[in-house]
Formats: structure tokens, sequence, C-alpha cells
């Protein structure tokens, strides 16, 4: 026996980096433009898509890739509204990573698609470690979850390109301090676009609905 | 806990290292993780013991080097490290994008015991351990 040191350099994440890479791929080839769309357990993140396929479905292409602990509620709910979506049981995994994603493209008609968006299992720690492939991470807060969270969960907000402040309707029953998120976030990631939204009066949507399709419009391709 | 999935990424690359260096235990794995890879090192260490068990690698320690947060300020491109999550240039007051360390979750060592060198070449009885026979 002899004891011996081998260096190694190697990121623990890189098989998911390469699937990530993939996915990445296969969205420039299409000229999708695909969001990782994240937030704790009942911010709205399904609440928003609703609202967004509405506004959007008659002229951006959409498809929702829905990631969830256990059930196909949130599948069957865009469904309801007419667009493709795909449903990931995670088995109680708390994120979702490049090889689900993979797979589940596998079952989307991406020749015809301008919008992917992957709702993330509600959570503000794990899924902020898995690159999906995506273009850009949202993240939704609402205001009833506190306004301490962007510095309880640096990594989420400090990632994200946009930042949802969710349910303001609400901010007259309640104490949040929302200049007080505004200023975390900014600390973390002052390039970060925030919007202040509704999504149960539809409140502040406008701005979110033009940002989104802005950004369609520049990854489709030419 | 995405901890677990982290933890078999880690003994994926931890066993495939051993067997390329032809390892037959390992020691202890060297590790760096960003201050901002949201890992708990606790639950990163229980997850890779019952991983482990019953692999060259059980019993091995994990040793974890934190590296802090640091960022480039795209304007006067000085490198400075981040205190209380602001990211602001503490130079020119721009706000920095690139994040220069703070998201590692790398493997940067492993120490380990070769084989006696007088073992015959042939043997077969780790590749049936392997295999799961």
């Amino acid at each position: 026996m002899s004891q011996v040191n081998v260096p190694v350099v190697r990121n623990i994440l890189q098989a998911n980096e390469r699937i990530a890479a993939a996915n990445r791929k296969r969205f420039e080839d299409a000229g999708i433009y695909a969001l990782n769309l994240m937030s704790s357990p009942g911010a709205g993140k399904t609440s928003l898509l609703e609202r967004t396929i509405e506004k959007l479905a008659g002229h951006v292409r959409m498809a929702v890739i829905e990631g969830d602990l256990q059930t196909s509620q949130d599948a069957e709910r865009i469904q309801r509204k007419g667009v493709q979506a795909v449903q990931i049981n995670t088995d109680g995994g708390c994120h979702l990573d490049g090889n689900m994603v993979q797979i589940a493209m596998d079952a989307l008609d991406l020749g015809n698609l301008d919008l992917l968006i992957i709702e993330n299992v509600g959570n503000l720690v794990c899924p902020a470690e898995f690159n999906l492939g995506e273009h850009d991470k949202i993240v939704i807060l609402s205001v009833t979850e506190g306004d301490d969270k962007p510095s309880k969960y640096p990594a989420m907000f400090q990632q994200s390109s946009v930042l949802l402040i969710n349910k303001i309707d609400l901010l007259p029953y309640i104490e949040c301090d929302v200049e007080k998120i505004r200023r975390d976030a900014r600390r973390l990631n002052a390039h970060q676009e925030v919007f202040e939204v509704s999504c149960r009066t539809g409140e502040g949507l406008d701005a979110w609905y033009a940002w989104l399709e802005e950004h369609v419009r520049d990854h489709r391709k030419r | 806990m995405h901890e677990l999935s982290i933890a078999q990424s880690l003994l994926d690359i931890v066993l495939e290292e051993s067997e390329r260096h032809g390892l037959k235990k390992i020691i202890a794995i060297r590790l760096q993780v960003g201050e901002m890879a949201a890992v708990v090192p606790d639950a990163l260490n229980f997850c890779f013991e019952s991983l482990s068990e019953r692999t060259v690698a059980a019993g091995a320690t994990l040793q974890i080097e934190t590296l802090p947060v640091v960022a480039r300020c795209s304007q006067c491109r000085i490198s400075f490290e981040v205190e209380n999550q602001n990211f602001v240039c503490p130079q020119c007051g721009y706000p920095a994008l690139e994040l220069v360390s703070g998201r590692e979750l790398s493997v940067v060592g492993i120490e380990g015991e070769t084989g006696d060198r007088h073992e015959p070449s042939q043997c077969s009885c780790s590749a049936q351990h392997s295999s799961g026979q």
C-alpha cells in the first residue's frame, strides 16, 4: 500500500452543466426563448403563467414544462388555457435538473415554439444551483412571504434577471416593505428588472408582458 | 436538500478518478465550495456517507474549503470581495455583474491508497463488486 494525493479539478455539477448546454443549443437552434421560473411554494408561479398565456397566446407560440413534487394539477391548469404543457414529477426531489428538462423537451414540438417557460419546483434554495439551459432565470417573491427574502436567499436573487414582486394587492393588510425588497435585491444584482404585480387583479403585469415579448422577439429565428 | 444530488455527482467523480489512478481506498476528498453555493456541509457529509457505503470511498472525509464571494467591476476592472451581499464596486460605485468566485462546487484533490503492488494484476474482485455481484 502506498498513499497518494491525486490533484483533480472537476466541477461537481459538470454532468448537469453539460446537459444544460445541450438543452440551450436546442433552444437556440429552434429560436426559442427559454425561462426558468422559480419561487417559494405559493408565490404565484402558476397564476403568473395563466395570466401570461391569456395575454400572449394569440401571437406567441408558448409551451410550459411543469416541475412538481407529486401532482399534475399545475400542468392541467396550464393545458386548460390551451398551450402545450409537459409535467415532470420529481417524486419529492427539490429541484429540476438539466436531464429532466431534456427528457421533457422530447415531448414538445420545438419547431413550433417561440417561448418555453419551465416552472421549477417551489423552493428558493436548490433550484438556483442547477442550470437547465434557460436564457434567463425569473424569480417571484410574494409580499406575504416577507421583505427579508432577498438577503436570506442571495443566490436565487443574485442570478435572476427578473424579480416579480407579486400579490401587491395585499399590501394594505400586511407589513412588508417593498422598498427594502428592492434595495436588497439591487445590492445583489443591480441589473435586475423588477416588476410589482398582482396576478389576481392584473395590476402591473403590462410591464412584464412587454419585457417578455421583447425578449421573445430578440431570440426568434431570423 | 439538493445535497443528495450533489453527493451523488461527487461520488461519481471520485469513483471515476480512483479507478483512473488505481486507488483502492479513499482517505480524504478536498472540495472547494463557494460561499454562495448554498451547500450545507453537514448535509453533504451525511448524504456522501450514505451513498459511499460499500465503495472505495467509504469512510473518506470531506475536507471543505470555503471560497469567498468575489466580483469584478465591469467599469474599472478591479476585483473585490463582496461583503454583506453588496455587489456594488467599492471604487467607482458601479454595480458588478461578473462573479469571479463564490459559486464553486469543485473537487480539487483526492487522497487515497493504491493497491498492493504484488497483487496479481488480473484480479477481478473489484470488477465483480462494482457490478453488484
